[in-house]
């Protein structure tokens, strides 16, 4: 590896709940080459200047979702940020925006984790249960291509900290999982979207959403969690004009 | 499960952190603009139902400069207002074989040739 001729700053978050009350800002010198990432930036922080920054990272390369932090107030996955693109100016690393800080660049996901993603039911909910004997859930190119970009979501967060709708309301069930709950809507083998509809039409489903667009902007995996949420919008409407026309409103 | 202390950030100011979110705020709050626009079209239809004076003088305001200004500052939201709202079309139709971007050309140039439209004939009928 080629040796580092520059020096960049980097100006991190930090907050320690032991002993803050409110976040504070350290700045750190880091010699850099070219094909240094923002992650790697931080992990020389860490293993050379100040052991006890905090932060989250696993595989380095796009997928795992872990390492999303505000880089110059902007959502990125640090791992595929690179430091080349601040200099010669400084960067500033702060933990993705709407989530309650832990420690330092570490966010506290419980909400998204143990509410939001489970209550869309990201799951196959199967059209017509089989038995393994009867075979598999067939399907054609075609009808998985209507689904396939909203599955590559790598639930990193990057679009709730760009959803300021998320921010000044927790309770909106944000792009990622209503982008996932559009995925399992959209797939041919599944028969859940009725069950997944209460939550989808309401305040907090896709009504919750002001199409600030930003979700789409940031996201790193091309899911455009926008779309998934305002063409449910449109679904939405005609779910409700449609119960007037169903005997007892459409419930069964 | 103990209770971690963490530290919430307040959303205060947040559309002012990042240009993307002023845009955002700005074509939202131009919407209140044509509504304002949309209430002085309507006086002008009452004043013209109520008779030539009446018609005479909501003219007299129509053609102040300062109205003149307010209407030009109207416009400018205005274009903007549709070039923003083209530009999300794509978000909200259903998946389609159709490049967003076609999309988003297809819309700003069918609103400018039904503008272009609606006005030679407006030229045309007061000629």
């Amino acid at each position: 590896m080629a040796e580092p001729t520059k020096t960049i700053e980097i100006e991190c978050l930090r907050f320690d709940p032991q002993t803050d009350t409110a976040p504070r800002y350290q700045t750190y010198k880091v010699p850099f080459t070219d094909d240094m990432s923002v992650l790697q930036g931080l992990q020389y922080i860490k293993d050379e200047l100040d052991g006890s920054l905090t932060f989250r990272w696993s595989c380095r390369m796009a997928i795992c979702g872990s390492c999303g932090s505000m880089i110059d107030g902007v959502p990125h996955l640090s791992c595929e940020t690179f430091l080349r693109t601040y200099y010669p100016g400084k960067l500033r690393v702060e933990p993705l925006n709407h989530f309650p800080i832990l420690r330092d660049l570490a966010i506290d996901q419980t909400d998204f984790v143990q509410k939001k993603l489970p209550s869309v039911k990201p799951y196959l909910i199967p059209r017509e249960q089989k038995t393994p004997a009867q075979g598999e859930y067939l399907q054609t190119p075609a009808e998985m291509h209507k689904y396939y970009h909203y599955s590559e979501c790598i639930n990193c967060l990057l679009c709730y900290a760009a959803c300021p709708q998320y921010g000044l309301d927790p309770k909106f069930t944000g792009p990622a999982a209503i982008a996932l709950m559009h995925r399992y809507n959209s797939d041919s083998r599944d028969g859940g979207r009725a069950e997944r509809a209460e939550l989808a039409n309401s305040d907090e489903g896709v009504w919750g959403c002001t199409l600030v667009g930003y979700c789409s902007e940031v996201c790193p995996k091309g899911v455009d969690p926008a779309h998934a949420v305002n063409q449910n919008k449109m679904a939405s409407a005609v779910d409700y004009f449609l119960r007037f026309l169903r005997p007892y409103g459409g419930r069964r | 499960m103990t209770t971690v202390k963490t530290y919430v950030r307040p959303m205060a100011g947040w559309w002012r952190k990042n240009p993307f979110f002023v845009w955002y705020m700005i074509r939202e709050a131009s919407a209140p603009l044509f509504y304002l626009y949309a209430l002085w079209l309507l006086a002008g239809i009452v004043a013209l139902a109520r008779g030539p004076a009446a018609y005479a003088s909501w003219w007299a305001i129509a053609k102040h400069p300062l109205m003149i200004v307010a209407n030009l500052i109207v416009l400018v939201f205005a274009v903007y207002h549709t070039w923003s709202w083209f530009s999300v079309l794509p978000k909200t139709t259903p998946d389609l074989d159709v490049a967003p971007g076609t999309l988003v050309t297809g819309g700003i140039v069918a609103a400018a040739v039904a503008c272009a439209a609606v006005l030679a004939f407006a030229l045309g009928a007061t000629r």
